[in-house]
C-alpha cells in the first residue's frame, strides 16, 4: 500500500505521483500521509500527479477534491496536474467538476503557478 | 432475448469482497475493452461506469461478482450481489442519492457513462448489467 503514491519534496513543493492501480483504501491512506507531510514539512505547495491514472471515480475524484481542500486549509496552494483527456470527460459527465481542484498542465506549470503566488 | 448475445465469449468473473477486489474488476473491464480495440474516451467511460457498481455492489450489497462478457462490438459486465436490494430503484439512480458517504453519483454516473444499463433488484439482491456500446 505505501506504495500506491510516491512523495517528493522539490524546492519546498511537494510532488505526489499517484500509481496506476490505486485502490480505496490506498488513496484514503494517501490523503493522511499527504496531510501530515503538508503540516510536518512547510510546505508552499503541493503537485498531484494523476498522468498514470487511466479513470477517475467519483470515490477517487471525492478523495482529490479533499486533498486539495485539506491542503488548502493548512495554507498550501494545491494543484492536480497530468489529468487524461478521457478522465476529464468522463468526470464531467459524472457531474464531478471539483470547483476546489485547481488544475494545471503538467507538473512545471503548476510549479511556476506555486512560484509566481508567493 | 438475454443481455448478454449468444456469440459473446465470457471473458472472466472477478469476485468483490473488498476494496482491492473493485480495482481488480476495473482491471478485467479495461483489458477487456483493449481486447476489443476500444478507443480512449470509450474506454474510460466504460471501465469508470463499471468501477461505480462494482463499488456499490461492495458497499451496499455485502459484496457480489462481476462477469465481463464481450463479441467484437462491446463488452457486457453483468454485476451481482446479495444484498438486500434497493428500496427505491429511481431515487438511488438520481444524483445526489445516497445512503452512505458517496456523494450519491456513483449509480446514476454508471447509467449515463454506459451504452445500455439495467438494474433488477429485490430484496435477495441486486443485479446490474451494462454494455460499452
Amino acid at each position: 500500500m505505501s506504495d500506491a503514491a510516491s512523495l517528493f519534496k522539490v524546492n519546498g513543493v511537494l510532488l505526489v505521483a499517484i500509481r496506476e492501480d490505486i485502490d480505496d483504501t490506498d488513496i484514503v491512506d494517501l490523503q493522511d500521509r499527504l496531510s501530515n507531510a503538508v503540516n510536518d514539512e512547510a510546505v508552499d505547495g503541493v503537485v498531484i500527479d494523476i498522468s498514470a491514472l487511466e479513470i477517475v471515480d467519483t470515490f477517487v475524484g471525492r478523495v482529490l477534491g479533499q486533498l486539495a481542500k485539506i491542503a488548502h486549509l493548512l495554507s498550501s496552494d494545491t494543484y492536480v496536474v497530468g489529468m487524461r483527456p478521457a478522465v476529464a470527460m468522463t468526470l464531467v459527465e459524472l457531474g464531478m467538476t471539483l470547483p476546489e481542484m485547481r488544475t494545471a498542465l503538467d507538473v512545471d506549470q503548476a510549479m511556476r503557478r506555486i512560484r509566481e503566488g508567493e | 432475448m438475454s443481455f448478454v448475445p449468444e456469440a459473446a465469449q465470457h471473458l472472466e468473473t472477478a469476485a468483490i469482497k473488498t476494496e482491492r477486489d473493485v480495482a481488480t474488476a476495473r482491471r478485467a473491464a479495461s483489458r477487456a475493452m483493449d481486447a476489443i480495440g476500444a478507443r480512449a474516451v470509450a474506454k474510460a467511460r466504460f471501465v469508470t461506469a463499471v468501477s461505480e457498481v462494482a463499488r456499490n455492489a461492495l458497499i451496499h450489497g455485502g459484496g457480489g461478482r462481476l462477469a465481463v462478457h464481450a463479441d467484437e462490438r462491446a463488452v457486457y459486465v453483468i454485476c451481482a450481489d446479495d444484498g438486500p436490494g434497493i428500496d427505491d430503484v429511481d431515487a438511488a439512480l438520481k444524483d445526489g442519492f445516497s445512503t452512505s458517504d458517496s456523494l450519491g453519483k456513483g449509480l446514476g454516473g454508471a447509467q449515463r457513462l454506459a451504452a445500455r444499463f439495467e438494474i433488477e433488484t429485490s430484496p435477495k439482491g441486486t443485479t446490474i448489467r451494462m454494455a460499452s456500446a
